[in-house]
């Protein structure tokens, strides 16, 4: 049994525009599957229709068409079974700001019918950090505290499979790493995890993942797979004067694509045995300290391959 | 058991933390009712007064003296003749004119039964009311006095409102302020605190936990429905001890339909959370659809009758004119159950309805 | 060569009471440069460039922006810098044109160039078949583009931006960068806040604050070698964990 299947979901939404009703396609015939116990990130940017899946495995969202399962169990008509054990932390930290730290746990842990005490074993490591805050009102804490809260809230009653939708957003680096460190420890406890985020840098932290753009999955597999899919040659470039190197480079017949990336452009070329003749080309036009190396792609690459396919 | 009380205990944080809400749901109906008390009941003292004595026998005489060895009065002039007391008002400085009539005496002696007419320019409709009372209660005081000696003597007061024949008592207020102190504490609060939940994101973890929705709504209503209980009894206390305005009817009748119409307020809060998502839509909805309804068509400012017919209509749907209406008879005019009836049946239907509207509108799912 | 200073600040020090959100900082960003500047929540971001944009009086120390003092010709840094941030830089229910003649007239430029300039900046975005619809309408990545856009339209000497690519995709990404690089070539000077950090690799230079005090300035490229670095992201992760401040 898959810990989650998705099968043909399609979802779209009305939206009020300047007087006219515009349809919204927010998810289109998406299918995956998650395996129990996997930590699975849905990668994309915002408006991808990352939420709106999230909203239909956590049974709070009925999709137009398709079907979707959570353990086995169907989001339309067993979302009482399922809303038992699963653990969701939305978009926004979904916490009450004008309770402590203390009086959330509590309060979540009531709801689901269990206590702070039952499962501390399972939030321990996280809760040590909030230990010192306990007594701080939600609202009060910090980005990096209130999303270690928002976690501890939804694993409180130790569900069998975490939804995680956009952890990260907001959040400063060490926090950051922080959490994806927290989340892999959480692997360890059996529960199957599935993370969104719109930063394609945290792909790697998975096991698995799906990458969604305009309500369409691109590509599900292991994050090496994707990047060792990239079947183009792939140069990383740079040079002392990098606005002109653009230029350069996108007038060179030999170059397929060249886009910024960190300190240097990535640059796809026709043909991958053809470097020297691309260096010699950009030095003929007076670029000087060039450094031209090949390279392998990484999420992002793959991520710009897939959509301009997929388009 | 224990979910529902944790959850009530939440939304009683809710409430105590957020200290000007707090200050305003209890702070309210105090501010409402001391100014209202005091822009109606403004204690009158010396007030000039007329009194044309027709019979001059030795009970006019008596009461005479009595009422200008109180405090409230100074007789300013006698008169002699009908037309002078339109002159004594349009001189403007009588507040009050005192008719006994001939042979007052005489009557109340041998038909037990005697008239005096009070007539008060009701133009300043507070302190008409409250001299006529004044006036009122020194007569039969000395009524009770003569009554000792185990007579049936009857003085009757006839009382004239001048220039307000549609008398407003005072008591009005009361009545009134209760009626739009509940609503909005019920309605307005429980609404937009519904809607906060799903602003704020909480509402998505809320659905998806085992927890029921009318465990959600009960949990809210709960603390509301204790501080409306609150608020009722300081206004009922306000109104006995800083307005002398008693309870003359059954208090337990007055409370019980109290909570019956803090439970149409508060269903009718439901109502409003399930249809908006917003809290500034929730407090706008709530203003606009029940604060001015409740001032304005209620019967609370402007007497339903004096309206136009398609108001006196639309009059009927606002639960806050029932409500009103049955404090006024139980708590203003001291009449028992078998009045009210009618107003209880009307606003038992409406929260009824209400409380059917938002179990349907109220959803599992998002949107 | 001596290049153009466009931000100068000597031991820029700002206190909340006994609280030093900001401690002595001091560096220099050129004319044209792209300039990163990282920290974690709290570290004293935020107050140091409301100081830079003349909106917070430093307690002691000195900085300059666009060649004006912070002290006493705030107004005048205000009409020379540009601001951008992922949260608001747009209205929503005004069309594309609309926010450009807005901003446009913010920064009061007169009518003629107003118009003239907002063909053009349609024409660069290729946003003419949408120049009359409403911001909210356009994709995400298009809106920051817009947005971006905006905040040079006056011909700022600086720009500073806020978390600027968060959530895109990663072509408009890419795209937007080709803009900034663009924008640093005419002239502008970029000065990014950010924490997320493949952002900071994009930069010339790169400052990561930490504890109110500036804790490294390099280029990303030498900062990697200085903290036997694989990104920026671990060099800043090495510093950041040695802060004592927490935002909380």
């Amino acid at each position: 049994m898959n810990a989650v299947s998705v099968e043909h979901i399609t979802k779209t939404y009305l939206q009020k525009e300047q007087k006219k009703e515009k349809k919204v396609t927010a998810l289109d015939d998406v299918s995956f599957t998650v395996d129990k116990g996997e930590l699975f990130g849905i990668i994309g940017p915002d408006g991808a229709g990352k939420t709106s899946l999230f909203r239909i495995l956590t049974t709070v969202l009925l999709a137009d068409s398709g079907k979707a399962s959570v353990e086995g169990l169907d989001v339309v008509k067993d979302y009482r079974k399922i809303r038992d054990r699963v653990g969701y932390m939305p978009g926004k930290f979904s916490l009450y700001q004008d309770l402590t730290v203390e009086e959330n746990l509590n309060f979540f842990a009531t709801i689901f019918n269990t206590t702070v005490k039952k499962n501390y074993e399972l939030i321990k490591d996280i809760y040590v950090q909030l230990e010192p805050f306990k007594k701080r009102r939600a609202g009060a804490l910090s980005g990096g505290m209130k999303q270690k809260l928002a976690l501890c809230c939804a694993l409180i009653h130790k569900p069998s499979i975490l939804f995680l939708d956009e952890p990260t957003t907001g959040v400063d680096p060490v926090s950051r790493r922080d959490f994806w460190d927290m989340i892999k420890k959480l692997k360890e406890q059996d529960i199957a995890i599935l993370v969104s985020t719109a930063y394609m840098d945290e792909a790697n932290m998975c096991e698995k993942i799906a990458l969604i753009q305009k309500g369409n999955i691109l590509t599900v597999s292991s994050p090496e797979k994707i990047t060792s899919e990239f079947d183009q040659p792939l140069l990383a470039v740079r040079s002392d004067d990098m606005y002109q190197l653009l230029y350069d480079l996108r007038a060179n017949k030999a170059v397929k694509e060249a886009y910024p990336f960190g300190a240097y452009y990535h640059v796809i070329p026709e043909d991958a045995n053809k470097t020297k003749e691309l260096e010699a080309y950009l030095q003929q036009k007076g670029q000087k300290d060039l450094e031209v190396k090949p390279i392998k792609a990484n999420i992002e690459d793959s991520f710009i391959a897939l959509m301009k396919k997929n388009d | 058991m224990k979910r529902l009380l944790s959850f009530v205990i939440k939304e009683f944080h809710h409430i105590f933390r957020d200290r000007r809400t707090m200050l305003i749901l209890l702070g309210m109906p105090i501010v409402q009712i001391i100014l209202f008390g005091f822009a109606v009941t403004n204690e009158v003292n010396n007030a000039s007064i007329a009194i044309w004595d027709q019979s001059k026998d030795e009970a006019t005489t008596q009461i005479i003296q009595r009422i200008s060895s109180s405090k409230y009065f100074d007789i300013e002039q006698s008169l002699h003749s009908k037309e002078g007391i339109e002159g004594a008002f349009k001189k403007g400085k009588v507040k009050m004119v005192i008719v006994f009539p001939q042979r007052f005496r005489e009557s109340l002696l041998h038909e037990h039964n005697a008239e005096v007419q009070l007539i008060a320019d009701a133009s300043d409709l507070n302190t008409a009311s409250t001299l006529t009372n004044y006036a009122s209660s020194i007569i039969m005081r000395y009524q009770a006095d003569i009554l000792d000696a185990d007579i049936p003597y009857q003085v009757k007061t006839n009382i004239k409102m001048l220039y307000n024949p549609n008398l407003e008592s005072a008591y009005n207020f009361v009545p009134g302020v209760m009626g739009l102190i509940l609503m909005l504490i019920s309605a307005m609060m429980t609404s937009v605190s519904i809607v906060r939940e799903k602003e704020m994101g909480t509402m998505e973890v809320l659905l998806v936990s085992p927890v029921k929705a009318y465990m959600v709504i009960i949990s809210k209503v709960i603390p509301y429905l204790v501080l409306s209980l609150v608020n009722i009894i300081s206004i009922i206390l306000l109104s006995v001890y800083a307005l002398g305005v008693p309870v003359t009817g059954n208090l337990v009748l007055l409370i019980g339909e109290s909570i019956l119409f803090i439970i149409t307020s508060l269903s009718l809060g439901i109502t409003i959370s399930t249809v908006t998502k917003s809290q500034q839509a929730a407090m706008l909805i709530s203003m606009m659809g029940l604060m001015l309804p409740t001032i304005l068509l209620s019967g609370f400012i402007f007497p339903i009758e004096n309206m136009p017919v398609v108001l006196q209509v639309i009059s009927n749907i606002v639960p806050a004119k029932w409500y009103i209406d049955i404090v006024r008879m139980v708590m203003i005019k001291g009449l028992g159950f078998g009045a009210v009836m009618k107003d209880t049946i009307i606003l038992t239907g409406i929260t009824m309805l209400f409380i059917i509207i938002s179990l349907l509108r109220f959803k599992t799912r998002l949107e | 060569m001596e290049k153009e200073k466009v931000i100068t600040t000597k031991q820029l020090t700002k206190q909340f009471g006994d609280f030093t959100a900001v401690n002595g900082i001091s560096f220099e960003v050129h004319k044209g440069e792209i300039f990163g500047f990282l920290g974690a929540n709290g570290a004293g971001k935020t107050t140091a460039i409301k100081m830079l944009c003349g909106l917070l009086a430093p307690t002691s120390g000195e900085a300059a922006v666009a060649g004006f003092d912070v002290y006493k010709q705030a107004e005048k840094i205000k009409k020379n810098i540009g601001y951008m941030s992922q949260k608001f830089s747009l209205y929503d229910d005004l069309t594309v044109r609309e926010n450009m003649r807005l901003f446009a007239g913010i920064y009061g430029m007169d009518r003629k160039t107003i118009k003239q300039r907002t063909e053009e900046k349609l024409k660069q975005l290729e946003l003419e078949p949408q120049a009359d619809d409403l911001v909210n309408s356009l994709p995400l990545g298009w809106k920051q583009k817009l947005a971006f856009s905006i905040a040079i339209f006056h011909d700022p000497k600086i720009v500073f931006l806020d978390e600027p690519t968060g959530g895109v995709d990663p072509l408009a990404r890419k795209q937007f960068w080709e803009m900034i690089y663009t924008a640093a070539h005419n002239g502008i000077t970029i000065f990014v806040t950010t924490h997320y950090m493949d952002e900071a690799e994009y930069c010339d230079r790169v400052t990561i604050m930490v504890d109110g005090e500036i804790k490294a300035l390099d280029t990303p490229g030498n900062l990697k070698e200085t903290y036997e670095a694989e990104s920026i992201d671990e060099v800043f992760y090495k510093l950041a964990r040695t802060a004592t401040r927490k935002a909380d």
